[in-house]
């Protein structure tokens, strides 16, 4: 991994200023920048752990439980303060993170997965049926919390909201980079090129990838919470299958040798989905379908790969 | 719990094991010979159970009986068509590529499907239960059910299962295929084309599919997100077995089709729960499934 590439933070700042002049030009925007932020801090995880080669096809279990966190607060103690909200939901994310960890960092690549499948389809299916907690596939309303302790109209709410999901992206992004860059990262990098090797050198990979599971799982939890702020709403849907497979789809289009490609994938997933649903009425699953088609065929490094090709700079390595 | 309750859940799991056997084995076989999981398989599923209730609609008026090889009309086009093209055009591109990429593009793939899915059959619910309407009723322990589902979904399940088992181990193409599954270099060393015994494979896989759609529409209302959800349970049950495993597919399909059924009489409220704790629960005592064989560390 290039350890500066200037056109990322270039780019960054493109980003920086979208979130804060997008929104004053058209207001519809707001809900769906903070909705982009809010799954690329999810994603943020996924990419952690495909550094590691292993692909979780059930990270949905930790965005559902991030949402449930708040969903549940908000039933049984009443509406309380996002930033509560946000510490609820990464604690679940990560505690969840813990315990599914340390029996799935024992395994790798295809039983990895299924594990961490089978794991979220156990969460989906408790939140799908136990209706008296949770009302089954309704979900549960949200119900709009104070920011700080500072109350909001609907519409200074989704503004407000969307620069906190801002604020925590951004630290969560520079961490996260952060984390890949240092010793630990490249373990866990080791993990996916020679895991034998890494532990020759009397490191344990399985703690290696403990750690880098449950700051995934965090990052999940705390982009769940969000999400669930944003739509008002929780529902097991947050747990599917499906959701798991859209992160992994998002971390891949956008690029997984750079932090900054989780962001960069959840812009291009979520205008196509936004626009396309409003175009083309039944058919934005479709396209972006076809738009993971030829990624995968023809920039498996993503939308970050090849933003480094194009400037020479050493292209980040393919997921 | 009382007997005739007992006899109902049994006579439930049996058939609805035989159905989840024959998606789930056709997705070992593909996963034990390609080593892909094909994401996609659920949406077989579901297009071979569509298609299969669109030929039966439109021929039961002119006789219901040939309903039944609409079906098999169905299995076999959905499986020989759409898991043809799949293999030819996209899956051919991405082999000895990353796992991650690999599976990712079966799974753009299922958006696709999944979503032509709705602009083709709509989302109101399909019934086409000719077939099952057919065959007369019979009585089991003294409980009445219908033939369709005791008798011939399982003999249609077991049927697969012996000549799957006899293709693979007693015809030369089974063996050409096995050659490839154990050592791709050597096979393709005397002269085997890897890639012919893929789309063999993967059609045969995607015919499994189809053929357990096709059996399943009569015996449910077709909606969207029958595919979604068959995946999920299919990879549970091979899964379970260990990938690649086709007499233990049969085995798992059979405990997770008889614990769900009797999940649905005793605490309905577990029935979904039921095959994805089997599956945790197996997987974190045995990973390789149940009848899989311990892989060597990579080193």
């Amino acid at each position: 991994m290039p350890r500066r590439l200037p056109v990322l933070v270039v780019a960054g700042i493109i980003g920086l200023a979208a979130v804060v002049l997008l929104p004053l030009l058209s207001p519809s925007l707001v809900t769906l920048l903070a909705l982009i932020l809010a799954k690329g801090i999810v994603v943020l995880g996924i990419i952690i752990l495909l550094q590691a080669g292993q692909v979780s096809f059930g990270h949905a279990m930790f965005f559902g439980a991030g949402a449930y966190a708040v969903a549940f607060y908000g039933r049984y103690v009443g509406t309380g303060d996002m930033l509560l909200y946000l510490l609820f939901g990464a604690v679940s994310g990560g505690v969840l993170g813990l315990v599914v960890g340390l029996f799935v960092v024992r395994y790798r690549e295809i039983f990895f997965g299924m594990l961490n499948l089978a794991f979220s389809m156990v969460l989906w299916s408790l939140l799908e049926k136990m209706f008296h907690y949770t009302n089954g596939a309704d979900g549960i309303r949200v119900a709009r919390p104070t920011i700080a302790g500072m109350a909001f109209t609907p519409e200074g709410f989704s503004y407000a909201l969307l620069y906190l999901t801002f604020a925590i992206a951004v630290a969560a992004l520079f961490i996260v980079q952060r984390y890949l860059e240092s010793p630990l990262g490249h373990m866990l990098r080791a993990i996916k090129s020679n895991e034998t090797r890494l532990e020759y050198l009397g490191v344990s990979a399985r703690r290696v990838l403990l750690v880098g599971y449950v700051v995934s799982a965090v990052l999940g939890g705390l982009g769940g919470s969000l999400v669930a702020a944003i739509q008002q709403i929780a529902t097991p849907e947050f747990a599917y299958w499906t959701k798991s497979g859209e992160f992994v789809f998002i971390a891949i289009l956008g690029g997984a040798g750079h932090a900054l490609g989780a962001f960069a994938g959840a812009t291009v997933f979520e205008f196509v989905r936004f626009y396309a649903s409003a175009q083309l009425a039944d058919a934005w699953q479709m396209i972006l379908g076809g738009v993971l088609i030829v990624i995968i065929l023809l920039a498996p490094a993503g939308l970050i790969g090849l933003l480094a090709r194009r400037r020479g700079a050493e292209p980040p390595r393919a997921a | 719990m009382n007997a005739t309750i007992a006899v109902l859940a049994a006579l439930d799991g049996i058939s609805y094991a035989a159905l989840v056997f024959l998606v789930s084995v056709g997705l070992s076989l593909i996963f034990g010979v390609m080593r892909i999981v094909n994401v996609a398989h659920g949406s077989l599923y579901a297009y071979g159970a569509y298609a299969a209730a669109t030929i039966g609609l439109a021929v039961a008026p002119i006789s219901p009986w040939l309903t039944y090889p609409g079906l098999l009309i169905a299995a076999i086009g959905v499986g020989a068509v759409i898991g043809g093209f799949l293999e030819r055009f996209l899956l051919r591109l991405v082999y000895g590529r990353d796992e991650a990429l690999q599976l990712l593009i079966t799974f753009a793939v299922f958006m696709i499907l999944d979503n032509l899915q709705r602009v083709i059959w709509g989302v109101q619910p399909i019934f086409a239960a000719v077939p099952l309407q057919l065959l007369p009723n019979i009585s089991v322990l003294g409980v009445g059910y219908t033939s369709y589902q005791t008798l011939l979904l399982p003999g249609v399940a077991i049927l697969t299962l012996v000549g799957l088992r006899y293709f693979l181990r007693r015809t030369l193409a089974g063996a050409v295929i096995l050659a490839v599954t154990e050592d791709r270099e050597a096979a393709t060393a005397i002269g085997i084309d890897p890639h012919r015994v893929f789309l063999t494979t993967f059609i045969l896989g995607a015919i499994l599919a189809a053929l357990g759609g096709a059996l399943a529409s009569p015996t449910t209302s077709l909606l969207p997100g029958i595919g979604t959800d068959m995946i999920v349970l299919s990879f549970a049950v091979a899964a379970t077995a260990g990938l690649g495993q086709i007499e233990g597919a049969a085995v798992a399909a059979l405990m997770i089709g008889l614990a769900r059924a009797l999940a649905i009489y005793t605490y309905p409220e577990f029935e979904v729960l039921v095959p994805y704790l089997i599956m945790v629960v197996v997987l974190l005592l045995r990973p390789q499934g149940l009848f899989g064989t311990a892989r060597m560390r990579r080193i």
